[in-house]
């Protein structure tokens, strides 16, 4: 393949989309555990929650400070006029991962009830938070926003609370919650077990209906998302793929091969991540103010040589970081047990 | 107050605070992987406790560098947009860079040198946190290098990009070695390296100090001390070295900051000053007692040699001088007193006489908030010394290239009050994260390295405030896993 600027500008776009689908699919679960939090009964139960995750979560999140580092690096003018975009969303976004670090890795270093009680409050709060805004800023995106011809978007408080975005975000906390469950059911026992097994009907259930609804939402509501569907026929295996991999979920749960249901349902993360990028593509921005000011692969990519370097970069970079995933993955792998070391 | 002034200040407050943690796990880092090799060579239990204990501090510091990291990498889009427009295609390659190169190893290890004690055997152990030590090296080198293009932009052109009829500059890579190896990252880079292991070692000794006063862990804290001395000796000699190939070098590349630092107005011979109050209407230092000529000597192995003055540059491209001034100032201070303090504590190792004495131990306890000042004044001296440039204009192959003005990287759509809450926002979320910092810490170090020794001590505050909550606290401040060894 020749390794022109248009097609570097589109395996960018690739590379961004794996690392949203890396980031969603690893942070999805363990922002899933956060929102399941409160159904933990004891301390003990809630302690087995957090370290269900202690190993993970700080290196899931590197994904996500990655996929920022790549959209700048790639695409600076997406970078700027999207992170500028969503000013106090991403702020609200910040604090909310501050808490979430901070509850997880201070909650269980005093022993008193009010102390715990606080920061199990705050690692609810902040994971359905960050779900919450990560899905309220992707449905916006897909709206489109009303992007200047300097690039720039003025947007202020109202404009955000909008109906479609909030029911993207919506879903994406029922995802995260259904994800997150099958995790924990993968790495509890017992009583604890049998309960988040329960949650994870429930949550499969809830997700089922949004999911339903918030297509035919889509479709009827941001029609411009099939537009690249109609030029490449073959894109509707990812929503057929995406059926089946939600199907697969209650049928694994059922055959009691939870792995699979959890494959399942990251395999659903992905298929989603992928619509929506195939919903906007070429854009990274639809503009709606002139669709001809929309920022996009062409007109926001980084020159030629540096698409190139950064390339380099990432084929040497990405076997390394999934050496250090999996094994880090393989060790702690099996059911948590709470020793010495444990948040 | 205007957009910039808010955004100026809502990125240097949250940086600063940020740069409480990484330099600590860097130094940390370090003084973790020479015990854990200690006790991996010798096979004594009692380095491995002393191992644990860092790494328990380490982590700690280590979650809160993450979570305040993040906001660094949003806020370069949020509040200066186009900023990243004009250095995205550089600086953003070197962020990215530092996502995939040492974020990944670094948090990755992480886990299994927290969580791992029981889980892999030493030798993995071992490498776990040789590998998260250099993670954190590796990010220091890609922040490091993307900060020092800006200082002395190396690799580049800037080239007129169209978008939506709108013409806009923008830097973009030439040559990716020459930008990552321009004329002042390898200096800064090892400048800011030494001031991290620098403070590990003055944290460590600050606790091994507090535990021997208190003659608490007293094995723990000799041996620690021991090392944290000698490492806090090698470089803050170093330090020294480092900082003045590192004036030589601002003075050729960036003559204003140089002349800022020094509160140097006019060009001709230059003083070091001491100390001094420079009057930036009255072109001059007040008060201030210098060395003459001995800036030209540093500068130039010349007393005569004349030194570029502000006095040079227009007006509308000088630095401010009082902030560099003091600031610069006060790490140079420092650094000296470090000097002072580790070598004569190293002396005092002979026969174990640093042990015993008592005021030496006490000025140990406290160092560690100089060290925190120095690494910080050194930066505000860097970054407050290249206004108003954020990116330096300079000369390529015989071609000047415009720089990036700090009043032209702002964000176009965001308007004060936004900043406004988002700093007071940072404000209230950081000030409480860094009372939980303190007083987590000081369970931490309360609770000391090894529980089944020293049980009978009594427990008193390492920090004042925390020493008024009483001593019943001592079982709440258990981490509670403690009972099931």
């Amino acid at each position: 393949m020749i390794l022109n600027h248009d097609s570097l500008a589109l395996i960018w776009f690739a590379l961004l989309g794996v690392l949203l689908i890396g980031y969603t699919i690893l942070d999805g679960f363990d922002l899933g555990v956060g929102i399941l939090h409160p159904i933990a009964r004891s301390d003990e139960e809630r302690r087995i929650m957090m370290n269900a995750i202690g190993p993970l979560w700080d290196g899931n999140e590197v994904w996500l400070v990655t996929f920022g580092g790549a959209l700048f690096a790639a695409f600076p003018v997406a970078y700027a006029t999207v992170f500028s975009a969503f000013y106090m969303p991403f702020m609200l976004l910040l604090t909310a991962l501050i808490f979430r670090a901070v509850s997880l890795e201070f909650r269980s270093k005093v022993r008193s009830r009010i102390w715990r009680g606080l920061w199990d409050r705050g690692f609810f709060a902040s994971s359905l938070l960050v779900a919450f805004l990560f899905g309220l800023v992707g449905g916006h995106t897909m709206l489109g926003l009303p992007v200047n011809q300097d690039l720039s978007v003025h947007m202020t408080a109202p404009d955000f609370i909008r109906p479609y975005p909030i029911a993207v975000g919506l879903l994406t906390v029922f995802l995260f919650a259904m994800h997150g469950a099958i995790f924990l059911f993968l790495k509890t026992e017992g009583d604890l077990q049998r309960r988040i097994e329960r949650w994870v009907w429930r949550t499969f259930g809830v997700f089922l209906v949004a999911y339903i609804l918030l297509t035919m939402y889509t479709l009827v509501e941001v029609p411009h998302v099939t537009r690249n569907f109609r030029e490449h026929g073959w894109l509707w295996v990812v929503p057929l793929l995406n059926v089946l991999a939600i199907a697969n979920i209650p049928r694994a749960m059922y055959l009691r091969r939870p792995f699979y249901a959890f494959v399942s349902s990251g395999a659903t993360i992905a298929a989603l991540a992928f619509l929506f990028a195939a919903a906007i593509y070429p854009h990274l921005v639809p503009g709606t103010i002139d669709p001809a000011w929309s920022v996009s692969i062409y007109n926001a990519r980084s020159s030629e040589t540096t698409l190139r370097i950064m390339l380099l970069i990432a084929i040497i970079g990405i076997p390394c970081v999934l050496t250090y995933t999996v094994l880090v993955y393989w060790i702690f792998r099996g059911k948590v047990r709470l020793d010495e070391h444990s948040y | 107050m205007d957009v910039e002034t808010l955004s100026r200040l809502q990125f240097a407050g949250t940086v600063m605070f940020h740069y409480l943690f990484p330099p600590l796990t860097i130094g940390l880092g370090l003084i973790m992987v020479i015990l854990e090799g200690l006790w991996l060579r010798t096979g004594d239990v009692s380095w491995k406790h002393a191992a644990r204990f860092w790494t328990g501090i380490f982590a700690l510091n280590f979650a809160l560098g993450v979570a305040t990291g993040i906001v660094m990498e949003f806020e370069f889009g949020t509040n200066w947009a186009a900023y990243s427009r004009f250095v995205g295609d550089v600086f953003g390659s070197a962020l990215a860079s530092e996502g995939i190169f040492a974020f990944f190893l670094e948090s990755g290890f992480l886990a299994v040198l927290v969580f791992g004690w029981d889980r892999v055997g030493p030798r993995l152990h071992f490498l776990s946190s040789v590998l998260v030590f250099l993670g954190s090296c590796f990010s220091a080198v890609w922040i490091v290098v993307a900060n020092s293009w800006q200082q002395t932009p190396a690799g580049y052109r800037i080239v007129e990009t169209e978008v939506n009829g709108r013409t806009a500059l923008r830097a973009e890579i030439t040559d990716f070695w020459a930008m990552v190896f321009n004329p002042s990252s390898v200096d800064r880079l090892t400048h800011t390296l030494i001031g991290a292991l620098i403070l590990g070692a003055f944290f460590v000794s600050s606790v091994s100090a507090y535990y021997l006063l208190r003659r608490r862990h007293e094995l723990f804290a000799r041996r620690c001390m021991t090392i944290a001395v000698i490492v806090a000796s090698i470089f803050s000699v170093l330090a020294l070295v480092s900082g003045h190939d590192q004036a030589r070098q601002v003075a050729r590349t960036q003559p204003a900051k140089l002349a800022a630092f020094e509160g140097h107005f006019q060009t001709g011979p230059g003083d070091l000053y001491l100390f001094g109050w420079p009057d930036e209407k009255e072109e001059r230092v007040r008060w201030g007692i210098a060395i003459p000529r001995m800036l030209s000597f540093l500068v130039h192995d010349d007393f005569s040699t004349p030194i570029t003055g502000l006095d040079a540059f227009p007006p509308e491209d000088r630095p401010r001088v009082w902030i560099p001034f003091q600031a610069y100032h006060l790490m140079v201070a420092v650094g000296m007193a470090l000097i002072a303090i580790s070598l004569t504590s190293l002396v005092m190792l002979r026969g174990g006489r640093l042990f015993r004495c008592r005021p030496l131990l006490m000025l140990h306890v406290v160092t560690v908030l100089a060290v925190f000042a120095a690494n910080h004044s050194g930066w505000v001296a860097a970054e407050t010394g290249r206004q108003p440039w954020l990116v330096y204009p300079s000369e390529q192959g015989g071609v000047m290239m415009p720089g990036l003005r700090t009043s032209d990287g702002l964000s176009e759509s965001v308007r004060a009050e936004q900043v406004l809450a988002s700093i007071i926002m940072f404000g209230v979320v950081y000030a409480l994260l860094f009372a939980l910092w303190v007083f987590v810490l000081n369970s931490k170090i309360q609770h000391g390295p090894d529980e089944r020794a020293s049980r009978a001590s009594p427990q008193r505050g390492f920090l004042q405030a925390a020493a008024s909550i009483g001593s019943e606290r001592h079982d709440l401040l258990e981490t509670p896993t403690d009972g099931t060894r």
